[in-house]
């Protein structure tokens, strides 16, 4: 593992990408790593640019936000435009490409993942795509196991939804 | 790691946690023996009411949402008269509506805990985004002649410390303590340890014996009885004697009451100003620094040292009263001084003025919650090369 790894997941309020943020950085703590996230979003609940950052380290982490991130999560296009140049030339960008127009031409790999269609499909609602969004980027960057962030998902979501967010887990596994 | 792995609202064991900046707040209040939280909805301080109304019950504290931060504050300083350790949380507007009452507290040395989560000001301002805009508002907020005692915690793991560490000094010196925090450390989520509780000290506020009579104006803190064990005394915020009786004309006993209550804290600026210190004595540009800015400062400062300039670094986890010892020394060896902060000049003036011998530079930012980099603080450090 590289000596820090930051990751930025952008999307629009309401799509719980604060949610999945705490997630990712619950399951990672759990593991035993040095783990910082952040949130940020606007003043209306629901509609405007929001993100969740994580960052990974084997040090003290100094300044707790992201400047240049190795992952890029997009679960939106106002997302994906406003945060691309953050994105390291030999980052990662995972797309969800039902909300996101157009790939742009970048050097970075990308991963077009139809995540909210699927999730549409499979609930009925996109409420899970960040549950979905989460299984993806759990095998495409391994950085922690998918038993850790179960047991994360486990203690976050309510009881009442918690088998549905369980199956967009596994189900955005699948996608890859 | 063992952290812990309930939902959220279970009792803090001895063990280590994933919290967010705000939870933190709360686990420690909690732990430092606060039963009673009045507060009223605000953003970035949502979360400590929302914990609060969860966790309180369970350990048979009280919550109540109020109707506005006014009658919060005095909710507050109500309970602490019952003899209850008491807190509220807010943010910038809501701070401004509680100074009258947090002057009430001053005056009345009632010991309390109200936190300050900065967001962007003034008026409503930006209410999700950090800003420090409040250095000023925390010390001088109320009218009058008091001494503030203000903390700053800068990750989470200290909100919890400095959480308790307010407490403390609240009953120590019978007095309202504010934790100054911001935006970004509020929402922050971090590895916390949490020490085996029976390790944590707990400081209560000095009882009257039944035979006491003094309960005010003495720079050794006077004892403080609670409403209803008989001890038949008025607490006003009016001037008023060591004994509780007004007093509203005579300079002289205002004279003497305020003497008392400032100088329970200024006499105690060593044991209650606590600072961490980098390199302050080697040093030929220095920072000075609270907060989430401090975070950047850490990244700055090695940038620098790896470029072998001699940098120091006063961090402030006690912003009032002032650390001036502490930048006294920093000046003595920096010739210049960088004060980076979410404002547009606040601790800088305070710094400038103990540090006159320094050239001593402000480093700005606000709006949007954009923190000052690592990056432009190396570029102020660089400026004198």
């Amino acid at each position: 593992m590289a000596k820090k790894i930051e990751i930025i997941i952008g999307g629009s309020g309401g799509q719980g990408v604060v949610l999945a943020g705490q997630i990712l950085g619950r399951a990672l703590a759990y593991e035993g790593k040095n783990v910082l996230q952040t949130q940020s979003y606007g003043a209306e609940a629901r509609g405007s640019l929001a993100r969740s950052e994580v960052i990974i380290s084997d040090d003290k982490i100094g300044f707790p936000a992201v400047r240049k991130c190795d992952i890029l999560v997009a679960m939106n296009h106002e997302a994906l435009n406003a945060y691309l140049n953050q994105l390291k030339d030999d980052g990662i960008l995972i797309i969800d490409e039902t909300n996101v127009r157009e790939t742009p031409k970048t050097k970075v790999k990308v991963y077009k993942i139809p995540i909210t269609e699927t999730c549409r499909k499979m609930f009925g609602e996109a409420t899970y795509a960040n549950m979905m969004m989460l299984g993806a980027l759990t095998k495409i960057t391994k950085l922690v196991s998918s038993k850790t962030m179960e047991k994360a998902i486990r203690e976050v979501v309510p009881t009442k939804t918690l088998n549905a967010n369980l199956k967009a887990f596994e189900k955005g596994q699948e996608l890859i | 790691m063992p952290i812990r792995n309930e939902k959220r609202c279970h009792k803090v064991s001895s063990k280590t946690f994933f919290w967010q900046g705000n939870e933190a707040c709360v686990e420690a209040a909690i732990v430092a023996g606060c039963r009673f939280f009045a507060g009223y909805p605000i953003s970035p301080a949502n979360e400590i009411s929302e914990y609060m109304a969860v966790r309180l019950p369970k350990v048979g504290g009280i919550f109540m949402q109020m109707e506005d931060e006014i009658a919060s504050i005095g909710a507050v300083m109500g309970a602490s008269w019952c003899g209850v350790k008491a807190m509220t949380a807010t943010s910038g507007p809501g701070f401004s509506l509680m100074q009258e009452t947090i002057g009430w507290g001053f005056m009345t040395e009632t010991p309390c805990v109200v936190v300050d989560v900065q967001r962007v000001g003034p008026g409503t301002g930006q209410a999700t985004k950090a800003a420090q805009g409040d250095v000023m508002q925390a010390r001088w907020g109320t009218h009058g002649d008091y001494s503030a005692i203000v903390l700053s915690p800068n990750s989470v793991q200290e909100m919890f410390e400095l959480t308790i560490r307010a407490f403390n000094l609240a009953e120590k010196y019978r007095t309202p303590v504010m934790v100054l925090t911001d935006e970004i450390i509020a929402h922050l989520r971090e590895q916390v340890a949490i020490p085996p509780l029976e390790k944590i000290e707990i400081i209560n506020r000095r009882k009257p014996n039944a035979e006491d009579k003094i309960f005010f104006g003495l720079e050794n803190v006077a004892p403080m009885p609670s409403v209803g064990e008989g001890f038949n005394v008025a607490v006003t915020a009016s001037t008023h004697d060591e004994y509780g009786v007004r007093f509203t004309a005579d300079p002289k006993v205002h004279r003497r009451m305020l003497e008392a209550i400032n100088n329970k804290i200024k006499k105690n600026v060593n044991e209650i100003a606590e600072v961490e210190t980098h390199n302050v004595d080697n040093c030929k540009v220095g920072i000075v620094s609270f907060g989430c800015t401090s975070r950047a400062v850490y990244e700055a400062v090695e940038a620098a040292e790896a470029k072998r300039i001699k940098t120091g670094h006063v961090r402030l986890k006690t912003i009032w009263p002032f650390p001036e010892k502490q930048i006294r020394l920093l000046a003595e060896s920096a010739e210049r001084i960088i004060v980076p902060e979410m404002n547009l000049g606040q601790l800088y003036y305070e710094v400038k003025r103990v540090a006159c011998s320094s050239e001593v530079v402000p480093l700005n930012r606000i709006g949007g919650g954009e923190m000052i980099t690592p990056e432009e603080i190396l570029a102020e450090i660089l400026k004198g090369e």
